[in-house]
């Protein structure tokens, strides 16, 4: 563990924030240092260093618990697809934090760090990874559609751009109930090219909705770069079609991405939508199963630099938060989380399949289809063969 | 009862379900100002105001997804969709999203959300805007799918529509807004799920929905008058849920049926109709399941080749008389126009 966090902390990374205003900013395709140019307001002077601890806290949570989500896929416990927040970890940190509980989040389909954030137990978040029973949404969904409405979290969807206008008629139903409540909705910058993401701009300025679209720019919609897909690379600036106010924030420091995130949120709650982007880094391929050879070697090389959580780390001990023993020991802790949840959905039960149909409709219906592949349709009484089965 | 047209039957449901329940409100594309493409939301604006009856920019798939999210958190929103060609533009918001989320989610969130959408043809729109293509939504598991053919069905599956937890596509029809009948003055839904024989017989029985369940009751009535036929009318009222049952218990009493459907043959809601039937009463029938259906091309604009295009009482007649003659069934000769 040691030695691991030794290999961590040799990255120093001087000045991690970074200085060149919005005008300055050349975007040129997959240069990770030029790429990077937030356009943002300085962090507050005053740093808290609780704050910062939590941030840790929870950004290694996430990170552990990706590695071992990654660590279960290969032994085949976890199926489908699995994308993961890693290299992301305080863009999701920073924006959680800005929420209330009572606000709403939609997110895309790489969203396990957001349900941890959103307070769910990652028991239940590493349960639904594995298919069980206890599962944020009852193993039905997996790692794209982790759903819970106590938590608030109305979804992960694995359409890209799917989300977009369920989120907007989210805000609409708030908006329409008068309520003080916001929506925050997560994308890709893939995304940003989709039909969904100009209606619901659009709709949402119209309708004058509290939600704040939230893009995560990583460079790279699977492996296409952003330079390669988008005719104005700079996302924040669509906001402009839809007379929408926004942010462009540098993504590899939760504390700015929280105060980021809190300024669109006031935003939102005045009625009026937002459109915050967060330039992030992906540290691995697109899903687990990505080895991602469409990045250069020199462009893996300067991954390291832009790992978020080891620039925290390196921070809370430079700055005297933190010793590195501290350090390590957070690292224990939310490593041995990840293995108590791995522990906890492995003995979790796999759904029952009388189990199978229970989620056909809300409302019982006549003549609800309840057949196996391989029942027929009628015996030869020519009853309904499933119905005198059952 | 009172005699309404299916149009008035609709708009005067809406307006009822409104004042009932202040969770309901409208969505669609020129529903307010303009009053509706077929004014069924006309007046509703100027009652209910702009936030209960909503004119959406030309964003079938904003619009229609916005509506999914707002019944997500309990809304229950009608969204009007002119014409079910533009649905198209919708399709992931309906089949990716209403369609899965009670299921996905491990039926933590309900979609109890209606998509209003006329069907239609034969009115010289040409390809794109006179197809009939309810079959993409009933192919889905998830969603619930109906199609009144009166006014008074229109009505009673309109409220239960409304009051389903559940994503509704309520197929209406350009064809039917201006049909009258008798309308029941009380507030009763009908039941999601269930056909309706809707004229009882012996010879043979005669399945439709939405215009073709209209156009069935219509040629039986003819045929009894002119030929003395006795024939079995059944509206399928709802085509997913599809209720099996009512459609087997028919044939094994006619041992023959022919199928009215507004979409294309092959791979059509009459295949499943057809194969309902091979499953269910095969040693019943005395001759082929027939199936009357629009011809496969994209619908021509021009009136002579639209007319050839689309399915006709006509049609419906002959489909009838060939099968009865399959049976074994002397007939008289008669003429060959029932319109």
């Amino acid at each position: 563990m040691s030695s691991k966090l030794a290999s961590n902390l040799k990255y120093e990374l001087a000045p991690y924030y970074l200085t060149m205003t919005l005008k300055e900013s050349p975007m040129t395709d997959n240069a990770l240092t030029k790429r990077k140019a937030p356009a943002r307001k300085p962090a507050a002077k005053k740093v808290d260093g609780g704050q910062l601890i939590k941030f840790y806290h929870d950004m290694m949570l996430i990170r552990r618990f990706e590695e071992r989500a990654a660590r279960a896929y290969t032994e085949a416990l976890i199926g489908g697809y699995c994308h993961l927040n890693l290299g992301e970890e305080a863009a999701v940190v920073g924006l959680m934090s800005a929420l209330r509980d009572g606000d709403y989040l939609f997110t895309n389909y790489r969203e396990h760090g957001y349900a941890l954030m959103r307070g769910i137990d990652p028991n239940r978040v590493m349960a639904e990874l594995y298919g069980r029973v206890d599962g944020v949404s009852k193993g039905w969904g997996g790692s794209m559609h982790m759903f819970d409405m106590a938590h608030r979290l109305l979804g992960g969807y694995g359409i890209v751009g799917g989300q977009l206008p369920l989120a907007t008629g989210a805000a609409l139903a708030i908006n329409y109930r008068g309520l003080d409540e916001v929506v925050m909705c997560t994308m890709g910058d893939g995304t940003a090219n989709i039909g969904a993401f100009h209606e619901s701009l659009n709709i949402a300025a119209l309708w004058n909705l509290p939600i704040v679209y939230v893009v995560i720019n990583n460079g790279l919609g699977m492996g296409t770069t952003v330079a390669k897909a988008s005719a104005e690379p700079e996302i924040y600036k669509r906001a402009s079609a839809y007379a929408m106010d926004s942010e462009r924030v540098d993504g590899l420091d939760p504390v700015l991405v929280a105060e980021a995130a809190a300024r669109a949120i006031a935003t939102a709650r005045t009625g009026k939508p937002f459109l915050l982007e967060v330039v992030s880094e992906r540290l691995r391929g697109h899903s687990v199963v990505d080895p991602a050879k469409y990045r250069s070697a020199e462009e893996v090389a300067q991954l390291a630099q832009f790992d978020p959580v080891h620039t925290l780390a390196a921070r809370l001990v430079k700055e005297k938060f933190l010793t590195a023993a501290e350090v390590h020991k957070i690292d224990d802790e939310e490593t041995a989380r990840a293995d108590v949840a791995h522990a906890f959905a492995l003995s979790s039960a796999q759904p029952d399949v009388s189990t199978l149909f229970d989620y056909n409709y809300a409302t019982p219906v006549a003549n609800d289809s309840r057949r196996l592949p391989g029942e027929p349709l009628f015996t030869a009484a020519g009853r309904p063969a499933a119905e005198t089965q059952r | 009862m009172t005699i309404k047209t299916y149009r008035q039957a609709l708009h005067d449901t809406l307006r009822s379900e409104m004042l009932r329940d202040e969770d309901v409100f409208l969505m669609g594309e020129e529903i307010g100002v303009f009053e509706g493409s077929y004014k069924i939301t006309a007046g509703l604006l100027a009652e209910f105001g702009e936030k209960r009856v909503r004119d959406t920019p030309i964003a079938e798939e904003g619009f229609t997804g916005a509506a999914i999210g707002a019944a997500m958190l309990g809304l229950r929103p009608v969204v009007e969709i002119m014409t079910i060609n533009f649905s198209l533009l919708a399709l992931d918001q309906i089949v990716n999203h209403a369609a899965k989320i009670y299921g996905m989610f491990g039926g933590q969130a309900k979609v109890p959300l209606v998509i209003r959408t006329p069907g239609g043809g034969g009115q010289q729109l040409g390809a794109t805007h006179s197809q009939n293509i309810e079959l993409y939504y009933a192919f889905v598991p998830g969603m619930k799918v109906v199609a009144p053919s009166t006014p008074a069905d229109a009505k009673a599956l309109l409220l239960a529509a409304i009051r389903d937890d559940d994503p509704v596509l309520f197929l209406e029809n350009l064809a039917l807004y201006n049909t009258k009948g008798d309308v029941p003055d009380d507030d009763t839904p009908a039941e999601i799920g269930k056909a309706k024989i809707k004229r009882e017989g012996h010879d043979l029985t005669l399945i439709g929905y939405s215009r073709m369940a209209y156009i069935a009751s219509n040629v039986a009535d003819a045929l009894a008058e002119s030929e003395g036929l006795d024939i079995e009318v059944i509206d399928l009222m709802s085509l997913r849920p599809l209720d099996r049952e009512t459609l087997i218990a028919s044939v094994k009493k006619t041992h023959a049926a022919v199928v009215l459907e507004d979409d294309w043959l092959t791979y059509g809601i009459g295949a499943e109709i057809a194969a309902t039937i091979s499953d269910g009463a095969f040693d019943y029938l005395d001759a082929p399941v027939r199936r009357v259906a629009m011809a496969e091309v994209p619908m021509p604009y021009s009136k002579v080749l639209e007319s050839a295009a689309f399915p006709t009482n006509d049609d419906v007649v002959n489909a009838i008389f060939q099968t009865l003659e399959a049976v074994g069934r002397r007939l008289k000769k008669v003429g060959q126009s029932h319109d």
